[in-house]
């Protein structure tokens, strides 16, 4: 079983980002919201397991599906949901929305919304990591099976493994690349089966299994920072939603996701540590207040922010200091 | 002063930032041991080690990817592309990465990130291997581009290029890297900067704008044009963005005619759109619309001839020149 902090951290952190991707809905729903959003609600799991093992010094790179990773990443609730308003105080002044953001003072090097975009750009920051001699840092790269059939993830695999970099490719199999389902997109039974290509090790985990994750996890980190090169890390699990505010659904029953949902990662967990007793129902419930009141602060902050000044629209292209 | 060749002015630059600043590093293809396909990494492997010299495989997505990472937690990478063709590979990586990264992140990021190559026709390399791409990269925003004419320009638009805090595109030409010794500055801080056109031959009845290869064929355009009786103003841009567009109109207004001079396809090239901003800015002084010289709308074909009569010429360019007067 995992630490005592480590637990209470991971469910706060899984609380905080369903708690914002049901306002989240809300708020596109609402028309507060323009564009589209892409949910991780049932996903939780993974991006708070993973980041539980990480520093602001260690790097991410995020998709498309990106507000989990960054909450988890230690993002504010507040300056999230302002950017995916397109707020001037959001992360990105605005001008990034849901798909793009970054906080780099987190070690958050950004969602992307070009599916396996950032693989090489994480590559890139393990590059760094390395050469700069932080031997205790790492980078996770976060994408999802779909990412599997862009070309820059085997070159990313290849440069990462060649040159030993600290990075764990964290693949999050929900099972749809939008609505390509997994095996029109991945001819063998596992993902992981690539990672002998690359001399890399692997884990293959139940991705709403806090606990998998985590003894996967502490693994994973031993190998990467003790200069043996990347790890492959897939984490099974499947997401709530469609793939996007507006997806139909066509391609998948509504049973399907009842019965996704009955493997909810959050409940499951909470459950696991009373059983466990490394938590009581007091503790517990305290962190599930603490967690409703920073939403609703972050709701008001986010609702009450200005737009941003169209004047200032061509700042920030370049670097002019 | 210093005479060398194209591409040792090119490495020797490398060497020196990569002295004075240890976060300044090379990735790229084949730069190892030969020290890139054409040389301008010569050198490097020996006195700085495979830590700093990365050859890469041939992934130039991949490590293109992996020049923005390192660009934006801290290193100054320079990204050697063997053809600057390559970036079509890349172009993910290029265009909706580097180029965006500082801007939709609100401004926190700094990528300090040089991607530089030959490109061209010289190398007998048919349609994939000799284009002029540079154009193409005009129309991003978040991209600075640089296209030396000469190894001093070379070296001082270089050194402005590593230390400069944004991505820079740098397109070397390969028919410069052929043009024999060249001279260039001894000065290890010798530096250009970014958006200042240089003269490279004054004169009063028109202005040609080229850059690269054809800053030379356009001086000697000039020479055989003086022999008539026609002053030709050569301007060099150096850098497309960004540009230097006062010292062009400023040429302009005095000759009153202009003609831009490029080997990429005339189609969509830069001469049609430094062509616009200058009659923007200066149509009442000019006598004549513009004449633009580029390369045929055609891909690059093999055989010499061939490739001869797609891409401009010296007679086309005397042509453009008495024609734009004749208007």
């Amino acid at each position: 079983m995992i630490t005592k902090e480590r637990a209470l951290w991971i469910y706060e952190k899984m609380l905080e980002i369903r708690q914002f991707e049901e306002t989240a809905w809300d708020l596109f729903c609402a028309n507060k919201i323009h564009g589209s959003v892409h949910l991780y609600l049932g996903e939780e799991a993974v991006a708070a397991s993973v980041c539980s093992f990480m520093t602001d010094e260690d790097y991410i790179t995020s998709t498309h599906r990106g507000h989990g990773h960054c909450v988890a990443k230690g993002g504010d609730l507040g300056k999230t949901l302002a950017e995916m308003m397109g707020r001037d105080t959001g992360y990105c002044r605005g001008r990034s929305g849901s798909m793009h953001i970054a906080d780099f003072s987190k070690g958050n090097l950004g969602a992307n919304a070009i599916v396996g975009g950032g693989i090489p750009i994480a590559t890139g920051a393990a590059l760094s990591q390395k050469m700069q001699g932080k031997k205790d840092n790492f980078t996770v790269a976060f994408f999802g099976d779909g990412a599997c059939s862009q070309g820059v993830t085997h070159e990313s695999m290849n440069l990462a493994a060649l040159w030993k970099l600290p990075i764990i490719f964290c693949i999050e199999n929900n099972g749809y690349a939008i609505s390509l389902p997994l095996e029109d997109n991945i001819p063998t039974d596992n993902i992981t089966d690539r990672a002998a290509g690359y001399g890399m090790p692997s884990f293959s985990v139940d991705g709403n299994d806090v606990e998998a994750i985590c003894e996967a996890m502490e693994q994973a980190v031993a190998h990467v920072t003790s200069g043996q090169g990347p790890v492959m890390l897939e984490c099974k699990t499947g997401r709530w939603m469609g793939h996007w505010t507006g997806d139909p659904e066509l391609y998948r029953t509504r049973q399907e996701v009842e019965e996704l949902k009955a493997r909810e990662p959050i409940q499951r967990f909470r459950a696991r540590m009373l059983e466990t007793g490394i938590a009581d129902e007091e503790t517990i419930c305290a962190i599930e207040a603490k967690v409703t009141k920073a939403m609703a602060d972050a709701l008001d902050f986010a609702m009450n922010s200005p737009e941003p000044d169209p004047a200032h629209v061509t700042d920030d292209v370049f670097y002019e200091g | 002063m210093s005479e060398m060749l194209f591409t040792a002015a090119i490495a020797r630059t490398i060497a020196e930032e990569m002295r004075r600043d240890p976060s300044v590093f090379v990735m790229g293809e084949d730069v190892g041991v030969i020290g890139g396909i054409y040389g301008a990494s010569k050198g490097l492997l020996e006195e700085f080690g495979r830590e700093r010299i990365r050859q890469t495989p041939i992934s130039e997505a991949g490590f293109v990817g992996a020049g923005l990472g390192a660009a934006c937690t801290g290193m100054r990478p320079i990204v050697e592309l063997m053809y600057m063709d390559f970036t079509f590979v890349a172009m993910d990586q290029i265009l909706n990465q580097v180029a965006k990264t500082r801007y939709v992140f609100g401004g926190k990021a700094k990528i300090p990130l040089v991607i530089r190559g030959q490109q061209g026709v010289g190398g007998g390399n048919a349609a994939t291997h000799s284009q002029s791409v540079e154009s193409l990269f005009l129309n991003i925003p978040g991209l600075k581009i640089a296209v030396p004419s000469t190894a001093a320009d070379a070296v001082g638009l270089l050194r402005t290029a590593i230390r400069d805090d944004n991505p820079v595109l740098f397109f070397e030409h390969k028919k410069l890297y052929k043009g024999g010794k060249w001279e260039v500055p001894d000065d290890p801080e010798y530096m250009i900067p970014f958006g200042k056109a240089d003269i490279k031959r004054q004169g009063t009845d028109v202005t040609v704008v080229a850059t690269q290869f054809y800053v030379g064929e356009a001086l000697k355009a000039a020479e055989e044009l003086a022999k008539e009786g026609i002053s030709v103003e050569v301007v060099d841009p150096r850098t497309l963005y960004p540009l230097d567009i006062d010292t062009i109109c400023e040429s302009v207004k005095k000759t009153g005619h202009l003609v831009t001079v490029h080997e990429a396809c005339a189609v969509g090239g830069w001469g049609s759109e430094i062509e616009s901003q200058v009659m923007d800015r200066v149509f009442r002084y000019m006598d004549a619309a513009p004449i633009r010289v580029g390369a045929k709308q055609c891909p690059l074909p093999f055989n010499p001839n061939l490739e001869k009569a797609v891409v401009p010429q010296i007679p086309d360019i005397v042509a453009a020149c008495k024609r734009v007067l004749s208007k």
